[in-house]
């Protein structure tokens, strides 16, 4: 088992910030020179997924469908029965929220190659509040047969897995948040849908993260580090299909996780890991993120300490585990 | 294999005797609206004016047809197979177990089913989207040809048509006007949607559970091009396809007003009969009356 290349900064004051969405928007423009098949749909949020840039560049590539996601879906489905590799961006509370039976029967039940951005979604999303923070999103994707679903963790990961979802057949769902987070991958950091990178060694816990709260992990690793407690960190970027062979490796040498996400405890990556320890290994098992509980207006760090979700309430997490053993 | 406004008339009446023995054998299922479909199918996939043959099933300029009220898929299946989609004897395993013929139609298995549906509203969408991919390509083709004449785009023929065949209580479902509003929006000529307007739903008259009247002036308004047939008539409804094939502009949509449960008495215009099959009974009666029905067919041809 190897490490995967970081960036050097990653735990720096001063590490580069930005937001996953980003990457998306550079992973279109990308696809958009390199495939003519890729077109990309949004539902009156083409600046804010990001889309707009590929709108401008190929007008004719672009759906603008109004605030109506329901037909988005669906359309996007269409598109690719005939061909086409379409990018749906809007925010995940409206899809695949509000369109998720077209998700179901337009395009998995269709077996129509479509692709769901879902922008904006955990509690940082801050003051925009509850309404439109997605924190269900990964819970009912995750469910829907023969659907694939990603939490990269910053804007360098949401580039490779938008550039890796063009390139696999069959439908893929993959969430963004909004705002500025810390970039931890670098160019050359793997990226491989169902495949989870181990980003730090250890022996005492497994601390399981996907998204931009990785970050939360790897600090947390550090300061485990320094109380004598070695935590081996994953990014579980791919919840579906979840790479169990990695987790479970883990699992064998330090006997317990927590996993780390901004989103509901159940249904997401704690269901996700829960489910697949449970069949395989079973150890105990923490979750971080929400708990059963609606987001609120907020500053988005704020919104993070209010829900326990920063390094400090890894690190409690993973100490009170650890007796557990 | 074009066939005559007679010998079609025929077909129809054989899809329906089809439909009747699939129902009563599979015990649930739709009645009315497969039965006052028969002609406007027989119309689409038999009268040469939509671009499909079982022979050319996965060739890419094929016309798309799309059944987005797929819960009267038995007159979609009596119809493929009448056609040679696949053998007629397969219409028996209707809704039983690893059939082919779903409860409601997918597109897991090559026989000519383009999209899977049941929740109504969707498949307009699809097919939205798939005459927007025509002409997506159309545009491509030009620019490859003539890349100084990107402007006369709008002039090239779109490789493929896309039909979509729904339901009036199906518009009760607002992703339906969503659609239309995008359709509206890109002048979406490569789209026809050909409307079942029997003026029932489950619950009784769509009048009573949700008026859409006026129905036509609600198109025009999303800037659809409309055209009212009687769609018992497959003379007027192939005219109208062909119109609303050689249009410029606009979406069509053509309203066939249809009489549900329509070649069986005791099942026409009963709101009743929407969501039921016949028992054994009452199959052998309506098969019965549509063989008499066929007969007099047969009889005005010689």
């Amino acid at each position: 088992m190897k490490t995967v290349i970081l960036s050097d900064f990653w735990m720096h004051k001063t590490v580069e910030k930005r937001p996953t969405r980003d990457g998306y928007g550079e992973a279109l423009l990308e696809l958009g020179a390199a495939n003519p098949d890729v077109v990309v749909l949004t539902a009156d949020l083409a600046e804010s997924t990001r889309a707009l840039p590929f709108g401008q560049k190929y007008p004719d590539r672009f759906m603008e469908c109004g605030v109506a996601e329901q037909n988005m879906m669906g359309v996007a489905a269409g598109l690719a029965l005939v061909g086409k590799i379409p990018f749906v961006s809007s925010y995940a509370v409206f899809s695949p929220g509000r369109n998720w039976d077209q998700l179901r029967v337009s395009v998995c039940y269709s077996k129509a190659n479509v692709k769901i951005a879902g922008a904006h979604t955990g509690v940082s999303v801050g003051p925009d509040g509850a309404t439109h923070q997605a924190l269900e999103d990964m819970a009912i994707t995750r469910v829907i047969p023969g659907l694939v679903v990603i939490a990269p963790c910053d804007a360098e990961e949401t580039r490779k897995c938008t550039l890796a979802a063009a390139a696999y057949e069959g439908p893929v769902y993959f969430r963004f948040a909004r705002e500025k987070t810390p970039i931890m991958t670098v160019k050359e950091t793997p990226f491989e849908i169902g495949k989870a990178n181990i980003c730090r060694e250890g022996s005492d816990v497994t601390l399981i993260a996907c998204g931009p709260l990785l970050h939360a992990a790897l600090m947390a690793a550090e300061t485990l580090a320094a109380k004598g407690i070695e935590a081996e960190v994953i990014n579980c970027h791919t919840l579906k299909p979840l790479d169990v062979k990695t987790i479970v490796r883990s699992i064998k040498k330090t006997h317990c996780a927590v996993t780390v996400e901004e989103h509901q405890t159940t249904g997401g990556l704690f269901g996700a890991v829960a489910e697949a320890l449970a069949r395989t290994y079973p150890v105990p098992i923490e979750p971080i993120g929400m708990q059963d509980t609606f987001g609120e207006s907020g500053d988005p760090d704020a919104l993070l300490v209010k829900y326990g979700m920063t390094t400090k309430d890894v690190v409690r997490q993973a100490i009170k585990l650890i007796k557990r053993k | 294999m074009k066939k005559t406004i007679k010998q079609m008339e025929l077909t129809a009446n054989l899809i329906r005797e089809d439909i009747i023995k699939m129902l009563v054998r599979a015990g649930s299922g739709h009645s009315a609206g497969p039965l006052g479909m028969a002609d406007v199918f027989t119309a689409v996939y038999f009268g040469g004016v939509a671009d499909v043959n079982p022979k050319r099933r996965r060739d890419p300029n094929r016309d798309r047809v799309v059944l987005s009220n797929a819960h009267i898929c038995p007159v979609l299946y009596a119809t493929l197979a009448r056609r040679g989609y696949f053998p007629l004897a397969e219409l028996k395993t209707l809704r039983q177990m690893g059939t082919r013929l779903q409860g409601h139609s997918n597109n897991h298995f090559d026989i000519g089913i383009e999209t899977s549906g049941g929740p109504l509203g969707q498949g307009i969408s699809q097919a939205v989207g798939m005459a927007l991919a025509a002409r997506i390509n159309a545009r491509r083709i030009t620019h490859n040809v003539k890349p100084g004449r990107a402007s006369s785009f709008k002039l090239q023929a779109s490789k493929f048509h896309t039909w979509c065949l729904m339901s009036d209580g199906e518009l009760d479902e607002g992703q339906t006007w969503e659609a239309f509003m995008l359709a509206g929006k890109n002048d979406l000529r490569e789209l026809t949607v050909i409307l079942d307007r029997n003026n029932i739903q489950i619950d009784g008259r769509t009048e009573d559970v949700m008026p859409l009247e006026d129905l036509a002036a609600k198109f025009k308004a999303f800037n659809w091009f409309v055209i009212e047939v009687d769609g018992h008539n497959i003379r007027q409804v192939l005219d109208a396809m062909k119109q609303a094939k050689a249009r410029a502009a606009n979406p069509t949509v053509i309203l066939c007003h249809t009489i549900p449960g329509k070649g069986v008495d005791f099942m026409e215009n009963k709101f009743e009969w929407h969501g039921k099959p016949p028992t054994r009974d009452e199959a052998r009666i309506a098969l019965h009356e549509l063989r008499t029905l066929g007969g007099k067919i047969k009889s005005e041809h010689e």
